[in-house]
């Protein structure tokens, strides 16, 4: 009676005490977007919905838009979600599938290294590597290429490619870490299943792919939202200068950067708020591209044993 | 057992001074030690980290902490009350001013400059620049190498028709504020159309991080023409370009030509030190210079901290000028130390 009644008050208090941390984390998110509001008040009252969509910012007259570094984040991020995310995932299957297991340890050992590296370093490897390299690349560009606004601008290195780049090998090993573990996570049943309708290496392969696909979304997306965020390697080499435009060759801006380079000295109550403004926008866009990737994710988790099954017909055919 | 030492003398040196009331020492926010904080400009850190080791040798007693943030935030720290004493690159503006508690001693330490630095392959000799036509190549008017306006000024160099890759500093920073503050003086364009701050809207060109990240794009950038530090120009050995002074002449930044131009504001300096001294006049003067600032309430609340540090600055006022030009940094004129002086007693130790 009495040990009941004392394993009742445990299993009470561990679910409090267990409730009151994940409440926490609530907590913590709500209140870093009051912060955010109430230290950006100034600015949002002065330019209103405005700040989104003026492209000015003008420290000295007192102007001050997000549209050039709202461009620049995404721009960026897409750009480096297009060329990391294929890599990532031939990585992913490779060392999942195919790779002899002496060679996977190393291989994933050092994908795994590459997420260790702190930014400032890739930042320093990009000046003074990536970005020469980028330039020669640009000096290259044949006179008719240049005609396609995506290559226009003079060969400065520094720019939207540049960051891009850097951006990708930073996000790689995050996606494909997260990438092989949920097709090693594809039962092995599902494998045999397709070898044994006469499926092809390749089609297996396919077959699996598509039966993680929810987890190999969640794996790009983790990518995403740290491209997002990344500060210090793309403030050095893509050029903070903000204006937007489709060149890769143009110096451009992030919400990151510019809130890294101009919030320590910045004068004046109007331009801090402003500041502050640029991190409540980053925030609710982090947000608001975390809760589109969830739906993503919960949509096709619904879906997916009739697709599947449709589709392993189709990979074992 | 040396902080044993330390500790065991901040405890006797409290001690000693009974006359101030015990609230005033008990208050004190950094504890039994006379460890007074600052904050502020980064341009200044290696000579003041050099001044406040060498005041600690003298003075093991006191131990003063500066953290480097950047101007904007030393100023903000000292309204809020944070630190103690704060550090910028450039003056305070009026409407800061106000906010403070009491009246803001600004405090003359050393002197540095900005110097213009290029890469242009296969030119041997230094370039020449006036104010107006760096200022016509910052906004973008002047782009090309060969342009008449560059040619002009260096009749020797073949200069080639390449583009004018304009660098500048991204992050907000003092040696902004001193090469737009010049800019601003000579050209009325720039001072139309871009203005003075630590922040620009610049119309052409692309940033780098500090004085590295600009020196990096132009070393690696042909044609590209950027501004830095003359500290950090000379530590990395960095070519760098003449600009004409107030007085027609051609001047190389150096130790020497800033003091002089630091001499010849002195003869106009205001009572309160908040002076630009761009574009000086001096026949030696090397126009892009400028003080950079210690800054105290005038009625600190911390009396114990007040007398301490009005201490060290009398002390780096004096004898800490001597490790100023093994630094890179211009020493103060002598004029302005006597009226540094002076001004030091309006410091309310009471």
């Amino acid at each position: 009676m009495i040990r009941r009644f004392f394993g009742r008050r445990d299993e009470v208090l561990f679910r409090s005490a267990t409730g009151v941390f994940a409440l926490l984390v609530i907590a913590g998110v709500i209140a870093i977007g009051v912060a955010l509001y109430r230290e950006s008040m100034l600015s949002i009252r002065e330019f209103g919905f405005q700040f989104w969509q003026t492209d000015v910012w003008d420290p000295v007259a007192g102007e001050f838009g997000a549209k050039p570094f709202i461009w620049g984040t995404l721009y960026s991020s897409i750009l480096a979600l297009l060329i990391s995310t294929p890599i990532a995932l031939g990585i992913a299957v490779y060392v999942s599938e195919l790779c002899p297991p002496a060679l996977r340890r190393t291989l994933v050992f050092l994908t795994e290294l590459l997420a260790a590296i702190p930014s400032i370093v890739y930042g320093l490897w990009g000046i003074f590597v990536l970005v020469p390299f980028v330039r020669q690349i640009e000096v290259a560009t044949p006179e008719w290429m240049k005609v396609i606004p995506l290559f226009s601008g003079p060969p400065l290195g520094v720019g939207m490619l540049s960051a891009a780049l850097i951006l990708a090998i930073m996000v790689i090993p995050f996606s494909s870490a997260v990438a092989r573990e949920v097709l090693r996570s594809v039962p092995q049943a599902q494998r045999e299943g397709a070898y044994a309708l006469g499926a092809t290496r390749w089609e297996a392969i396919r077959m699996a792919l598509f039966y993680a696909r929810t987890g190999i979304v969640g794996a790009v997306m983790l990518g995403f939202g740290r491209a997002l965020g990344e500060t210090m390697a793309v403030t050095m080499v893509i050029g903070n200068n903000p204006q937007v435009t489709w060149s890769l060759y143009a110096p451009q801006y992030t919400m990151a950067a510019v809130l890294a380079n101009e919030f320590a000295e910045a004068s004046g109550d109007l331009y801090l708020h402003a500041l502050v403004e640029i991190g409540l926008v980053l925030f609710i866009l982090t947000l608001i591209v975390n809760v589109i990737s969830r739906m993503f994710i919960w949509s096709m988790a619904a879906q997916r044993p009739r697709v599947f099954r449709r589709s392993a017909l189709k990979a074992a055919a | 057992m040396r902080i044993l030492s330390i500790v065991c003398s901040a405890v006797l040196a409290l001690s000693a001074c009974s006359g101030s009331p015990p609230q005033q020492s008990s208050g004190m926010p950094t504890g039994g030690g006379a460890a007074i904080n600052g904050a502020g400009a980064t341009f200044p850190q290696p000579i003041y980290s050099k001044w406040f080791a060498e005041y600690n040798k003298l003075h093991p007693d006191v131990r003063i902490n500066y953290q480097p943030l950047g101007s904007g935030a030393g100023i903000r720290q000292l309204l809020a009350g944070t630190v103690f004493f704060g550090a910028s690159d450039q003056p305070m503006k009026d409407d800061q001013m106000a906010k403070a508690p009491s009246r803001v001693l600004h405090l003359p330490t050393v002197l540095g400059a900005v110097v213009p630095v290029y890469n242009l392959s296969g030119i041997s000799e230094e370039l020449k620049f006036t104010g107006p036509l760096l200022a016509d190549i910052i906004l973008g008017k002047v782009n090309k190498w060969n342009d008449p306006a560059v040619a002009k000024l260096n009749p020797a160099a073949k200069l080639p028709p390449t583009d004018i890759a304009v660098v500048h500093r991204s992050e907000g920073s003092g040696t902004t504020f001193v090469w737009a503050d010049y800019l601003a003086k000579v050209s009325p364009d720039f001072k139309n159309t871009v203005g003075v701050d630590s922040s620009l809207k610049w119309p052409v060109g692309v940033g780098g991080k500090g004085n590295e990240g600009v020196a990096a794009l132009v070393r690696q950038t042909p044609g590209a023409l950027g501004y830095i530090e003359l500290v950090w120009a000379l530590q990395n050995k960095i070519a760098f370009g003449a600009v004409q002074n107030a007085a027609g002449k051609f001047v190389k930044a150096s130790v020497d030509s800033v003091t002089a131009a630091a001499a010849g504001a002195a003869a106009n300096m205001p009572a309160d030190f908040r002076v630009s001294i761009t574009n000086a006049p001096g026949e030696e003067a090397y126009p892009i210079a400028s003080f950079t600032w210690l800054l105290f309430l005038e009625n600190p609340q911390d009396k114990t901290q007040a007398r301490i540090m009005a201490e060290f600055a009398r002390w780096a006022l004096t004898d800490g000028q001597k490790y100023a030009r093994d630094l890179g940094y211009a020493p103060l004129p002598q004029t302005v130390v006597d009226m540094e002086l002076k001004a030091l007693e309006q410091i309310r130790l009471q």
